[in-house]
């Protein structure tokens, strides 16, 4: 409502938080040990993953699960451009050729409604991963390929980089009366189009956006995989968990994603190491009470206890 | 010179002629009403006028100038505006929210968007709206959901409205409210084609009426032309 009056407070706020989290996060590898700078890269890459996803899904309500073939699309510029250009100018191409990618993809399929445009991005995975395999295979006369190794604190930071830019784009299109267009083509499409918003263009920009940090996540992410082959690059595990990630988290507010893939890649990594044996288990059991007791994720539940203490009449809304 | 015109407009769907070969205009300034019986085409009507379908044969132009084969939001920002006979607000979206995107997507030419929530606030206003701004636009009366597609209609500077049963479950109070906002709106400069029932309002406030049935134009003329004619008094009340 009051927009303009908002703005200057609203982006002190994140503003301060993203700072005082950078310089919590940016001295850590310079004294901590190895492993948790690699734990917390890989956190670092799921929220990259999830608040992607979630710039595109979130809003337009269509469930993409293109985001492993984008990210397997990054996996695989490191490997061909790897030892050819200097490592940032390959991030950075590799997040290109994904957005590239999904523009295309998405001027041909985003028309498609619902689970058909699910069943799509699902499809486009599984074609560019046996496409790659078929090339490979017949013409490379290769399966795998090597990807250029990288020292961990060089991947953490620009990890840390492509996080924070993932972050404040999202912010700044959720801002934007862009993110409002887009919630809008979620909401009620055809009435979208007839109030003058180029649907096609809005959705399709959105979905570029969002594949280039997926892309470039991939990317980076290659250097610490070493070996890597279709199969390894093109898994449907990175286009799944982020779609969890970002339920557990809650889709309402931008820090849902963050939080969802934060918690969620922990926990993972927590109960891997402790209980091995029992893990999908455990995994399995957290993600249907999460389901069922916290529909609008963690978000939600923080905003209902908010309501709970800030009391009142209000309460019940 | 008219505003807006067909010639031919035709659109089938399937083996059936929703719209057959319907000549039509619309003059600048004036408040044209479209009735007709239950599926008699009036909807798809405005719907080849929008863009949601594609005449064939057939060619709407608007301002003199062929809009045929446009899209959608491309025919919106040249001026042309509608609502929807079936309500089609963003739900969950606070009610200015939806008024303020018409404001920033709906003009050629945004002259500075930050003034957009101003302006949707004046629209809002006008429709007497002006105490529901922050409430989710799902939360409102149906009534009312479509006086927020008016407004935000209007929010995108249209020359040119089409209401698609704006009065359709107003009881008789709302309904003279909205003939009032109808008539306002005109005075904005605004011209009216309107698709309606109730017809105490179609006779009160329209210049020129135009009858559709099976797809095709029947008749045309004036309300007084329109309530004596014999075949539109057939049409509604069987031989």
């Amino acid at each position: 409502m009051n927009n303009q009056t908002m703005t200057s407070k609203s982006f002190l706020v994140p503003g301060i938080i993203l700072l005082v989290g950078l310089l919590i996060l940016i001295p850590i590898p310079f004294f901590a040990p190895i492993y948790p700078v690699i734990l917390l890269s890989s956190i670092f890459m799921y929220i990259v993953l999830t608040s992607s996803w979630a710039m595109f899904s979130g809003p337009t309500g269509q469930l993409s699960l293109a985001t492993a073939a984008f990210f397997g699309v990054g996996i695989y510029a490191a490997a061909f451009l790897g030892t050819k250009m200097p490592l940032l100018l390959v991030v950075f191409v590799g997040g290109l050729v994904s957005a590239f990618l999904a523009f295309l993809v998405g001027g041909l399929t985003l028309r498609l409604k619902g689970v058909y445009f699910a069943i799509f991005t699902f499809g486009l995975l599984e074609l560019i991963k046996h496409l790659l395999l078929f090339i490979e295979i017949k013409i490379t006369g290769t399966r795998g390929r090597f990807v250029v190794l990288v020292d961990n604190n060089k991947v953490y930071f620009i990890m840390l980089a492509i996080l924070v830019l993932t972050i404040l784009t999202s912010y700044l299109i959720r801002r934007s009366k862009y993110g409002l267009a887009l919630f809008s083509i979620g909401e009620q499409e055809e009435a979208a189009e007839h109030i003058g918003i180029n649907v096609t263009l809005v959705k399709v920009s959105a979905f570029a956006i969002s594949a280039f940090f997926i892309g470039a996540a991939g990317t980076i992410m290659a250097t610490r995989w070493t070996y890597i082959d279709p199969y390894i690059a093109f898994n449907m595990e990175f286009s799944f968990t982020p779609v969890l990630m970002a339920i557990f988290g809650g889709l309402g507010q931008l820090y849902g994603p963050i939080i969802g893939a934060t918690i969620f890649a922990y926990l993972e990594e927590l109960i891997i190491t402790k209980f091995p044996y029992q893990y999908m288990l455990l995994f399995g059991s957290i993600l249907v009470i999460s389901v069922l007791y916290l529909p609008n994720g963690l978000v939600g539940l923080i905003q209902k206890w908010r309501v709970r203490t800030a009391g009142g009449e209000n309460a019940d809304s | 010179m008219p505003i807006l015109e067909g010639r031919g407009v035709t659109k089938y769907f399937g083996g059936l002629a929703a719209v057959s070969d319907v000549d039509f205009h619309v003059d600048q300034g004036e408040i044209v009403g479209l009735i007709g019986p239950n599926g008699a085409g009036k909807t798809t009507l405005f719907g080849l006028i929008s863009a949601v379908h594609v005449p064939n044969p057939g060619e709407i132009r608007f301002n003199g100038e062929n809009i045929t084969g446009l899209k959608p939001h491309q025919i919106c920002k040249r001026g042309l505006a509608r609502t929807f006979q079936s309500v089609k607000v963003f739900p969950n979206m606070s009610v200015i929210d939806n008024v303020a995107l018409g404001v920033y997507f709906g003009e050629s030419n945004p002259n500075g968007s930050g003034k957009a929530y101003e302006e949707a606030h004046k629209l809002l206003e006008f429709v007497g709206l002006s105490e529901r701004t922050a409430v989710p636009a799902k939360d409102l009366t149906v009534g009312n959901q479509k006086l927020v597609e008016v407004a935000r209609a209007l929010a995108t500077k249209p020359e040119i409205l089409l209401l698609d049963e704006i009065m359709a479950g107003l009881n008789p109070t709302e309904i003279t409210q909205a003939m009032e906002l109808v008539s306002e709106i005109r005075t904005q400069g605004i011209t009216i084609f309107m698709i309606e029932h109730v017809m105490k309002a179609i006779m009160n406030i329209c210049d020129r009426i135009m009858v559709l049935h099976h797809g095709k134009k029947i008749a045309e003329g004036t309300p007084q032309e329109i309530a004596t004619s014999k075949t539109v008094i057939d049409v509604y009340l069987g031989e």
